[in-house]
């Protein structure tokens, strides 16, 4: 037998590289992709982080041999105004949570309301479990969830999904996580007057408003995404256009930056046909210009509700 | 004496080995889905081998990834018949109609009594051959 160093001998029964685990796993690579594309969301980023190393450790536990009753409880709640990125994180969760070996499948099925309630006694409960059965394997993702509870009116069938969304929630643990989303101030009333919802979610993670600085971050990226770029001028215009535009009626973070973009683009291809110039150049394709964004019915002082 | 030696139904796949365990089940619908089978449970008290329709126990199952929500809708099909045959189908619509690719049961009665050869005298001395199920002599949902 050759002398070996003990470092480099084999993993011994009592010790594991939890380093290691987690590179193998290839989760990071979301974590910091994750990291690296969407901004801000600072708390969001800590509560993933914080997941993958328990499911690592939980790995680890399992691997050695010591393992609970139940495995941990996965369900999540992303309360936040609109446009906060709370669809998009749950795509990349499904894809952690994947390569995690958490959820077998990792997929992701997004369904609202409308999938899971049905029209009359007797319909609710097959239209659930379908979509139950559908999300196996990965993340169940309901947007807008406060609508599910419906108070005013004590016969909706909304309950009963809640109901076997509730069984399904505590005996399948293992089988497909749930994630709720929607806005913080209805998704309080909708836990108030459904605690059992509440208490058998474990993470309720709140989606924070960007600042001034990061929805043009944000604004950088989707352009780049687009394949346009500003010119000097536009972004001081963009800046200017973000500070007017976050004290107005529906503002919706990103998406507001998002349709914004939209309309300059609108703005430059009717610029460049306005030109009458008999070719244009690979640049002026790309580039958005300051007018392109001062266009905007913000710059002029218009009240209106949403701007254009 | 008796010249049936064993009264198993065997039909479908796997019908000729001992009865399969939820791990094997699973097994078994994780291929179909890997075939893009749509999966089909359906149960019924009259085994007779002509009897192709069997129950369906709900709407067929589209679009599934994993084998876990079709092993609960068998648990739930078990619990509500226990004592009923329960067969999984996968149906591929790769041909453009859905054709049964697999079949297999995976819940049976705890005994079986299995068939009687019944001869009806024909014109003449022909003799016709059929066979009837021991069980199915008995109304519906009293059977096993």
């Amino acid at each position: 037998m050759t002398s070996q160093p003990l470092s480099a001998a084999a993993p011994q029964e009592n010790s594991l590289d939890l380093a290691a685990m987690l590179r193998d796993s290839h989760a990071l690579e979301v974590i910091e992709a994750l990291d690296r594309e969407l901004i801000g969301l600072a708390p969001v980023k800590t509560r993933i982080q914080e997941i993958a190393a328990l499911l690592v450790v939980e790995r680890a536990r399992a691997q050695l041999g010591i393992t609970g009753d139940q495995p941990p409880s996965l369900h999540m709640c992303f309360t936040g105004n609109p446009g906060t990125g709370k669809t998009t994180v749950a795509l990349r969760m499904a894809e952690i949570l994947h390569r995690l070996g958490y959820a077998r499948k990792g997929h992701l099925v997004s369904v609202t309301r409308d999938d899971l309630v049905g029209q009359y006694i007797g319909h609710t409960a097959p239209k659930t479990r379908e979509v139950i059965k559908k999300a196996m394997g990965g993340v169940l993702f309901i947007d807008e969830a406060y609508y599910l509870y419906k108070p005013e009116n004590e016969r909706d069938y909304g309950q009963e999904s809640i109901e076997i969304l509730l069984q399904v929630m505590e005996n399948n643990r293992d089988d497909l996580v749930v994630i709720l989303a929607g806005y913080k101030d209805r998704m309080d009333t909708f836990f108030r007057s459904n605690p059992g919802m509440s208490s058998r979610i474990a993470h309720h993670i709140d989606f924070p408003d960007y600042t001034p600085q990061e929805l043009y971050a944000i604004a950088e990226i989707m352009l780049e995404g687009m394949h346009y770029r500003l010119s000097e001028a536009a972004r001081a215009a963009l800046r200017e256009y973000i500070d007017l535009r976050r004290d107005r009626a529906h503002f919706a973070n990103a998406r507001s930056i998002r349709n914004a973009l939209d309309r300059a683009r609108l703005r430059q291809a009717k610029r460049l046909f306005a030109d009458h110039a008999a070719s244009v150049s690979r640049d002026a394709l790309m580039t958005i210009e300051a007018e392109d964004i001062r266009a905007s019915r913000l710059f002029r002082g218009e009240a209106a509700g949403d701007a254009t | 004496m008796t010249t049936q030696k064993g009264t198993r139904i065997t039909q479908g796949q796997f019908s000729f080995l001992p009865d399969l365990t939820d791990a094997q089940i699973t097994a078994q619908i994780e291929y179909a889905l890997k075939q893009g089978y749509a999966i089909n449970v359906e149960y019924t008290d009259d085994p007779h081998p002509r009897n192709t329709y069997w129950e369906m126990f709900g709407m067929p199952m589209f679009d599934l990834k994993d084998p876990a929500g079709i092993l609960m809708e068998i648990n739930n099909c078990r619990k509500t018949f226990p004592k009923h045959y329960i067969r999984v189908t996968g149906f591929d619509s790769s041909r453009g109609w859905e054709t049964p690719r697999m079949s297999f049961i995976v819940n049976r009665p705890p005994s079986e009594p299995g068939f009687a050869l019944v001869r009806a005298e024909g014109a003449g001395r022909s003799i016709q051959y059929t066979i009837s199920s021991y069980a199915a002599q008995r109304p519906e949902g009293e059977r096993y």
